[in-house]
This record gives C-alpha cells, structure tokens and sequence, in this order.
C-alpha cells in the first residue's frame, strides 16, 4: 500500500482540482471559454500517465512511479492557480486570465501558432546552421594555424562580445528582410561560443594523439579530422550549447522588433492587443519549443559523445 | 641488414628560454641490425627518449643523420611503429577501433580487416573490442597500444618507456609478452628503459648511455638464450656491469647506521 502512495497522492490531486473545477462556479468577472479546457487537460494528464505507468507494468514487470509525486506538484499548483484566478478572480483579471482562456487559446488560435512555430523554427534553424558552420571552421583554423589566429583571435575578441541583440537595429537597415536580418544574427550569436571553444578545444588537445597518428602514417588532413576534431568534440558541444541559448535570446529579440510572424512576434503582439490569455499561450509554446531543441541536442551529444560517458558529465 | 637502423654522428642541441644551449645528445653512432631487441638505458637528461624521438621522425637531429633500411629518416611514418609511457589510445574509440586506426588512416582497412582481429588476439584482448579505453586497466590499453602500433606491420617497433607506468606484475607479464612478440614478428624492437632488470631481462643489445656531456657510453650484447632467468648468475653480472657502467654499483657507500 506504501509503496504506491505517490500514486493514490497523484490521482487524489487530480480529483480534488476536477471537483473544484467543475462544481466552484467561475467569476463573473471572467468570460467564459468554450469549452472546458482545463478540466479536459487534468483528464487527459490522468489517462496518459495512468496509460504510461501500465504499459511500463506489462513491458518491465515493474512500476515506475518516479514522475507521480512531480506531477501532483504540477497538478496542485495548476489547481491553486485556477482557484486564484478563474474561481475567485483574486488578481487583476485583464492580466491574469483564467486556465480555460490560456490552454483554449492553444486549440483555438492553433492555425496562427502553428504559422508562427514555422516562421521561427525556420529562421532558428537556417541561423543556427549557418553560425554552427562557420564557427566550426573559424575555429579550426584559429586553433591549428597560428597565422589565422592571428588575424582571427583580434576579431572574435572585439565583435564576439558585442550582445547580438545589439546588431538588430543595423542589421534590419542591410538586410533586405527581416526574416535574413533575424537570421544572421542568430547566426552571429552561435558563431561566436563555437569558434571560441572549437579553438580552445583544438589547441588543447594532447600532441601525443598527433604524435601517435603521425607515426601510424597519418596525413595532415587525417590528423585534423579524424584526431583533433574528434578529441576537440566535447569543447565544441559546449560552444553549440552555450550559443543555442543565446540563439534563443537573439531570435525572440529580432521577432519582436522587426518580424511579422515567428513566436516573438506572436508574444508581443497579443501584448499590445491585450489579450494575455494569448500571451501565456504563447510563452507555452515557446518553452516547449526550446525545451525540444535543447533535449535534440543533448540526445546528440549523448550519441556522439558516447565514449565520454564515465570521463566527464555535463 | 635490409631493415637494420644506422645513427650517423646524431647530435641535437636545445635552446633554454634564456638562449642556453643543451647538448641533449653528442655525436652518436650506433647500429641496429634487423631483428635486434635493442635497449636504451641510462639515467634521466642522457638523452635516450631523445634518440628514440629522432628514430621515430618526431624531433629532427641538429647534426648527423638516421637510416631506417638505407632510408634517411626525415618525418614519422607508419614503417615505425611507436608506444609512449601513456598508451595514448584515442578515448573516443573503442579497443577495436583504435586498432583499426592504424590501417584506415592509411585507407588499407578494406583488404586488412582479418589483422584486427589476428592482433587483438594476438596481445590477449579478445573480448574486449567494444570496451573504451577507460574501461580497461593501464596493462590492457598497453597492449591494446601495441596491438595499434604493430597491425601496420611496421619494419620496427619503437618503445618509449612503455612498461614505466605499470605495476610490477603486470609489467613482469608485459615483457614476456613483448618477447613473445618480438620472437613471432621477428622485427626489429627498440625500447627506452632506465630499469636494468628489464633491460638485460629482455635485449640482445643494452646501449647505456650517460647524461652530461649526452653520449653511449657503452654497448652491451647479451648473449643469454631466452626465455631468461633473472636468477641466473649470469644474467646478475649483466646487471652489475651495466649498474658499473652508470656509476651506481661502485660507489662506496657510508653505512646509513652502524650496530
């Protein structure tokens, strides 16, 4: 019976929230949505894991209950939130809007957001590609050859710690859209970590591996990449993370100065229209959207960096 | 003679920071012949990872000339298979792989896939081709390390102080090994040591050389038939004369407490 309190805690958490949801009437200082949003969601959360949890019973023989005392943690502070804002209307309604609004808004707006998760994924991924490339390669060269690095060390330590946010204004006169200005600086915003740790990793890398190769009869380029790169890939993941965050900086930024659509833009806009159910929707969306990217790129590394496991954590 | 290593007046000068020269070595001359098992030994600063460097193509000598097979030694390459102290496994590899490295930098893996497995067989890692170097103990990467430098088939197999980090089991069971290997192959093995056991233990030929001024001081060839007993009085006078040579056994010392 102990054993499986988390899960009892977790499905009475639930039934507390639906019973408060359904049988405590809403203010009448809310509108009313539709449909029941909120109340379906809790559903839908309890069905999933309860699913979930079974099919891991069947597949290992055993129960993982590791996630049930998170997701009471969840459902509770969803249930006090709806209480605070839908049932008693204890803050500013135009600014805290009621559960229904917010997760509504992302059924019923979902032809814009999707239009807008397009625009951004399109510009993140052209930016990051782009800035991933060149950092890649700027930093190769400045890590192996001292000539570039001469010319190139000047260059990243003056332009590099420029904030690419502060580009934006610049950018969006030379550019002829906004969607190739929004791209470029993201692009500017990963160059930059990835040269500097793709350099560092490269230099740093043990001249007895170069050695080795050497006497195993490896050519030049051999020895930069099938040696040196591979050795230099855990500096160069933690360049591609740290540039991925501030990718994500770089593109809310521009969308919300210069874009027509794209998830910054989005957010802003339902500011300025007043409608913040739209507005919390949107911010939603967009920590999911990066929760996914960085979860790719952890997957990645942890396939790329697999002989890492056991050497060093990040 | 076909594979034998000649050093011709080997000289090579460092330059401190400060603009001092350092003899590292003065004016060797030394023959190898093909088949050799040949030891350098002598204290720290003489110079010998220096000669194995030069052997190897890694330094370039100031003055003098290296001749492998009648070819003027002028950069590394793969008719010299090299082991350093650490076995430098590449950590990103798995033990199969990082054999096998030796044979697709050089894109001949396709025609040479059987060798692989022949010597990680061969230094005793079967079963452990999946494994990554930090999941193996110092003694197994060393062997893995050799497994890399000889799937080559290079003309002669250099060692920089190759057992150095071991214990002293596993490098008692390292050298019969290395004999084992060198008997099979039949190639040339050059090894820098500064244990005098190991050295008379394992080579036809001990260069001792000293440090101050850099140069061999004498070259030794044993005589013994292996396997070789380390009890043995012969193999004792071999030490003691090599102790003699490096200045150790002679000295007179004062009692460190008297009864």
């Amino acid at each position: 019976m102990l054993k499986y309190i988390n899960l009892i805690l977790f499905i009475v958490s639930v039934i507390v929230a639906e019973v408060l949801e359904l049988l405590v009437p809403d203010s009448p200082l809310h509108k009313s949505s539709r449909y029941p949003y909120f109340a379906l969601l809790l559903l839908g959360i309890l069905i999933v894991y309860l699913l979930r949890v079974a099919v891991n019973r069947v597949k290992t023989g055993s129960f993982n209950l590791y996630n049930a005392p998170l997701l009471t943690g969840v459902v509770t502070f969803l249930n006090i939130l709806n209480l605070v804002t839908a049932k008693f209307a204890f803050l500013p309604t135009l600014y805290f809007p009621t559960l229904d609004a917010v997760f509504g808004t992302l059924v019923e707006d979902r032809e814009l957001i999707l239009k807008c998760i397009g625009y951004s994924m399109g510009i993140l991924s052209s930016g990051v590609g782009g800035g991933l490339i060149l950092g890649f390669f700027t930093g190769l060269g400045a890590g192996f050859n001292k000539k570039i690095a001469y010319w190139i060390n000047p260059v990243i330590r003056i332009l590099g710690p420029i904030p690419a946010t502060a580009w934006i204004p610049i950018m969006l006169i030379i550019f002829p859209t906004s969607r190739s200005a929004s791209a470029f600086i993201i692009g500017i915003s990963v160059w930059f970590p990835v040269t500097v740790l793709t350099s560092s990793g490269i230099s740093n890398v043990k001249n007895s591996y170069l050695e080795v190769a050497a006497t195993l009869g490896s050519s030049e380029l051999e020895k930069i990449f099938k040696v040196a790169v591979p050795a230099a890939m855990p500096s160069i993941f933690i360049g591609l993370f740290n540039g991925l965050c501030a990718s994500f900086v770089a593109l809310m930024t521009a969308e919300m100065i210069g874009a027509k659509y794209g998830m910054g833009w989005y957010v802003n806009w339902q500011k300025e229209m007043m409608c913040y159910a739209n507005l919390y929707a949107g911010l939603i969306v967009i920590a999911v959207l990066f929760f996914i990217v960085i979860t790719l790129l952890f997957k990645v590394r942890d396939k790329v960096l697999l002989w890492q496991k056991g050497v060093i954590k990040w | 003679m076909v594979n034998g290593i000649r050093f011709e007046n080997v000289e090579k000068i460092f330059y401190t920071p400060s603009g001092e020269e350092v003899h590292a070595l003065n004016g060797v001359d030394l023959e190898i012949e093909e088949g050799d098992f040949v030891c350098f030994i002598g204290p720290s600063g003489c110079g010998k990872s220096t000669l194995l460097r030069i052997l190897a193509g890694l330094d370039t000598p100031t003055k003098g000339s290296v001749y492998l097979g009648g070819d003027l030694v002028t950069k590394p390459g793969h008719d010299r298979g090299l082991v350093f102290q650490d076995p430098n496994l590449f950590p990103w590899l798995n033990i199969r792989d990082n054999v096998a490295f030796a044979l697709k930098t050089r894109h001949i893996y396709k025609e040479n896939k059987a060798a692989v497995g022949e010597m990680i067989d061969m230094v005793g890692l079967t079963g452990f081709e999946k494994s990554y170097p930090h999941q193996l103990s110092g003694g197994m990467c060393q062997r893995a390390a050799i497994a890399r430098a000889l799937v080559g088939k290079p003309k002669a197999l250099l060692l920089d102080e190759p057992l150095g980090a071991l214990d002293a089991f596993t490098r008692m069971n390292m050298q019969d090994e290395l004999l084992r290997i060198h008997k099979k192959e039949k190639m040339t093995m050059v090894m820098v040591t500064h244990d005098v056991d190991e050295a008379v233990y394992l080579a036809n030929k001990i260069v001792v050389m000293s440090a101050r001024p850099a140069k061999i001081e004498e070259i030794i060839n044993v005589t013994l038939s292996y396997p070789r007993d380390r009890n043995n009085s012969e193999f004792i006078s071999y030490r003691s004369r090599i102790l003699k040579v490096l200045d150790f056994a002679g000295k007179e010392k004062e009692p460190e407490y008297n009864i």
